[in-house]
């Protein structure tokens, strides 16, 4: 496809030819639709057309554009009950609501939405954050309805999800803002301490009245008590917590060498003799909050992607209440079990309930990873979160906010997410015997040096308290993993699990999905075969039309074809549409449906009908098929690279699809993959990736996460397309955040030399200790030079790990993908 | 050599409103998003959007 036929702002293929086009600059650009259209000139009419010049990812198409009323959809945002739930007042009379918005890829996005969205009447100040795909709303209630500025943000083509303010969010913002206050505490402690130090030490050298040596001391002092107790508190607190478990871990020998060293500095400060280690101690407490910081940055990042969970429950709901008639649309928060409700076609399902309705058809794909929609009778169970395909229906509710079945769903993922990486855990254990073993010896040091001379028992003591600090040996994990996740996240491939790096670099069998994993996933029309006396484009067009009544994937292939009106159209799931254009009765859908207009009931006199294979559609009229559509999904453009680049990795690579046996055939033989199976169900999938673990290998899986999320559950390591399904993406273990297979054998290269950097890492910490150890307990290591060994040895792991958020990555590598929202920031740790 | 009494406190003085500086500038939420500031520079708004919007009722624009 040329680069003409793409859409110029959504980066669709154009079907319409020149039917829409959008001047910007001094060019005509063709766009897709009327949507994007209407979006794109509005972006040229405010005089925001820079947005195409930074954009670096194409924007999503929007939802076809209205007259100016609001959409009732975000009415129910205006109701109080909801604007206290989602909203929190912040003075003036003003709100500020927090939201998640889809679609934001760039930075040129948030450029975007903040500018026009700046412009409505009422709206105070609007951020959003390109890296969280998070907005902040500060707006005026009087002045202008949320429901207007989100309903203003849709038509732009990012759907806002408003997020309660509060939870989780503000919780790692308050953690990261304290950790950075208690960083700069000690960073700049630590500073002012060392200039007071070397001072000192010359005045050792080169004499220092007493006067000046002892305000010197005071002024340490005073600087170095902030530190230890405001930026060493969690120290403290870590290990204060492990003693009361029983389980001593890092923290022990830090909050002992911390406490020891400033305490006994304070006695040795008063009587104005001995020693002090003010500066051992603050830059101590320094370096270890740095480590601390580093990991809490990872872990946070990993937090946000469960928000994603927040998109798929709905916020509103239209309530049929028993006295009118007319639904009513209400937050969710508002529904109470028993109340009945009306969901459109096209919606989620907004609480677990039973169905009202005589039949129901139901996607819950992303619950249960059956791609097909499922019928539902009167008085069977629908869960929230699911949509509702068929026609409206009417349901009943059960069960509402934490009761239901998502919201155990995101309980799980959450805590799942919350457990810390095992290579973390194992080097957790590894420490928590290294702990001991340090609080032994220096135990053993202090009674050998009483003995043999007091004088220097408590300095050579603390050395040997310090020197061993086993920081490095849990610096080398975490840092290599952050690198090696910030790396990924540049190349389009989002690490959401920790293990899954570790697990990546053992693999030896990959499974791919067909389905919107090999190839795109979005099924068009490729081709058009006019049975009778009608022309293609008429075809097209009659086809267009009564698909345009329909919500069926199929009917997304037509969605750019124009089309006249049609009247009467009636749905009938699994079959088709039957409608009237021009006054004249036409069918589509499955080929035994569509010859049914006809007299002579379903024959096809023009060949067999093969209505299994789902690719056929057909255009019938009352005199029998006029026209078969071929409808196909196109491969990813790579796919083919990316699979060979996986094998000369060492990777064997399997196509397993629910698909029938020619299209997979297709698609196996345009990636090289030589081994294929079709017609999997989930559960085949799940036993082929069984089967292949009882044989010893390792396996990726890698699918669209709509339809297979347990099947990604079951392998070793699962790779979700991005572009799938909000919940599958959250348990899998990595996502595709672009359109190209490419990064995945980046990231297996890059797991390969994470876990040969994190051995590294390992071993020189290990080395060093060793080392180190007798040295300190010999008493040839000042306690200052314990700190300099410690940290020395500390920035040698990191800057080891740090090579490989620097890495460079396969051949054709990949454009950066997502625009290093959360990259730069611990690239340069 | 006396006047290093006058001129550590005056440095420690310093520290302090540094720090203050800081803590003020983290509680504000001038650290929370290192990323979209340093785009923002680079698109600045050179020319005014057409004047004939009804809802250009007020000036939002003043960053």
């Amino acid at each position: 496809m040329s680069a003409d036929g793409i859409c110029f702002h959504c980066g669709e293929p154009v079907l319409t030819g020149d039917r829409y086009l959008v001047t910007i600059g001094h060019d005509d650009r063709p766009v897709c639709c009327p949507g994007c259209k209407a979006v794109a000139e509005f972006i040229r009419d405010s005089g925001l057309e820079h947005y195409y010049d930074f954009r670096t990812e194409t924007a999503l198409r929007p939802e076809q554009a209205e007259p100016e009323a609001v959409r009732p959809e975000w009415l129910a945002f205006d109701r109080p009950a909801v604007m206290e739930q989602l909203t929190a007042a912040s003075g003036d009379g003003n709100r500020e609501a927090l939201l998640l918005v889809e679609g934001v890829r760039c930075a040129a996005c948030s450029w975007l939405i903040e500018r026009s969205l700046g412009r409505l009447p009422g709206v105070i100040e609007i951020q959003v954050n390109p890296a969280t795909a998070r907005a902040r709303l500060l707006w005026d209630p009087a002045a202008s309805p949320l429901s207007r500025l989100l309903d203003g943000l849709a038509r732009l083509g990012y759907r806002p999800h408003p997020v309660s303010a509060g939870a989780q969010t503000s919780m790692a913002q308050r953690e990261r803002r304290q950790a950075m206050k208690r960083l700069a505490v000690a960073g700049l402690g630590m500073m002012q301490v060392l200039t007071y130090a070397v001072s000192l030490y010359a005045g050792a050298f080169q004499g220092m009245d007493a006067d000046i040596q002892a305000f010197l001391r005071l002024i340490s002092l005073v600087v170095a008590t902030p530190v230890v107790l405001y930026s060493g508190f969690p120290f403290f607190q870590g290990a204060w917590r492990d003693l009361r478990a029983g389980r001593p871990g890092m923290d022990v020998p830090v909050a002992l060498a911390i406490g020891g060293a400033y305490l006994a500095s304070l006695v040795n400060g008063f009587r104005g003799v001995g020693e002090v280690y003010f500066d051992s101690v603050t830059m101590f407490v320094f370096l270890l909050s740095l480590g601390r910081f580093a990991e809490m940055t990872a872990r946070h990042r990993a937090g946000e992607m469960s928000d994603a969970l927040a998109r798929l429950a709905p916020a509103t709901a239209l309530r049929l209440d028993d006295d009118g008639h007319e639904p009513r649309s209400v937050g969710v928060g508002e529904l109470a079990p028993g109340d009945r409700l009306l969901v459109r076609t096209g919606d989620p399902f907004p609480a677990d309930g039973r169905l009202e309705s005589a039949i129901g058809l139901v996607d819950e794909s992303m619950l249960t990873g059956e791609s097909k929609p499922v019928r539902r009778q009167v008085g069977e169970p629908v869960i929230g979160g699911s949509l509702n395909v068929g026609d409206p229906v009417e349901m009943r509710v059960e069960r509402t906010g934490a009761e239901t079945v998502l919201s155990h769903v995101a309980r799980l993922l959450q805590r799942a997410q919350a457990a810390r990486p095992g290579l973390a855990r194992s080097a957790d254990v590894v420490a928590r015997w290294f702990v001991v073993g340090v609080l032994v010896i220096a135990a053993g040091v202090a009674v050998a040096w009483a003995l043999h001379d007091p004088a220097r028992a408590f300095e050579v003591t603390l050395s040997v308290l310090v020197v061993t600090c086993p920081c490095a040996l849990s610096l080398a994990t975490p840092t290599a993993l952050t690198a090696a996740t910030t790396r990924l996240a540049r190349a389009g491939l989002l690490v959401t699990r920790p293990d899954a790096l570790e697990k990546l670099a053992r693999a030896d069998r990959v499974l791919f999905d067909k389905t919107g994993t090999l190839t795109r996933g979005r099924i068009s029309v490729t081709g058009v075969e006019p049975l009778a006396d009608v022309g293609r484009e008429r075809c097209l067009a009659i086809a267009a039309a009564l698909e345009r009544r329909s919500e069926h994937p199929i009917a997304r292939a037509f969605a750019d074809i124009p089309a006249p009106p049609a009247a009467d159209a009636r749905v009938s799931p699994g079959f088709g549409i039957e409608g009237r254009v021009d006054g004249r009765r036409f069918r589509i859908g499955r080929p035994d449906f569509a010859a049914g207009l006809a007299p002579g009931g379903a024959v096809d006199e023009r060949g067999p009908v093969d209505s299994s294979d789902d690719a056929a559609v057909a255009l019938g009229d009352e005199h029998g098929l006029i026209a078969r559509f071929r409808l196909s999904d196109p491969l990813r453009e790579g796919s083919r690279d990316a699979v060979t680049r996986l094998a000369g990795l060492g990777m064997g690579a399997e196509i397993v699809s629910g698909d029938e046996a020619t299209a997979v055939a297709e698609a196996a033989a345009a990636t090289g993959i030589a081994t294929s199976r079709h017609r999997q169900t989930p559960e085949d999938k799940l036993h082929r990736i069984r089967d292949l673990q009882q044989h010893g290998h390792r396996v990726v899986a890698v699918g669209d996460g709509v339809n297979d999320a347990p099947v990604l559950a079951g392998a070793d390591v699962s790779v979700a397309m991005a572009s799938g399904a909000p919940l599958a993406q959250t348990s899998a273990d990595m996502m595709l955040m672009g359109e190209s297979l490419a990064p995945l054998a980046d990231g297996l290269k890059l797991a390969r030399r994470t876990r040969v950097v994190i051995r590294q890492n390992l071993a020189w910490a290990l080395f060093y200790n060793l080392i180190a150890l007798p040295l300190a307990a010999a008493g040839w290591v000042a306690p200052w030079m314990a700190a300099i060994g410690m940290s020395a040895s500390s920035v040698l792991v990191v800057l080891n790990s740090v090579r490989l958020a620097r890495a460079e990555l396969g051949p054709g590598q990949a454009p950066a993908r997502i625009e290093s929202g959360m990259s730069a920031r611990e690239a340069s740790r | 050599m006396t006047i290093i009494y006058v001129l550590i406190p005056l440095g420690l003085v310093l520290l302090a409103i540094a720090i203050w500086a800081f803590f003020w500038a983290v509680g504000n939420g001038q650290f929370d998003d290192l990323e979209t500031p340093a785009w923002r520079i680079l698109m600045d708004d050179d020319r005014r959007p057409p004047p004939p919007s009804e809802t250009e009722t007020r000036d939002t624009d003043g960053e």
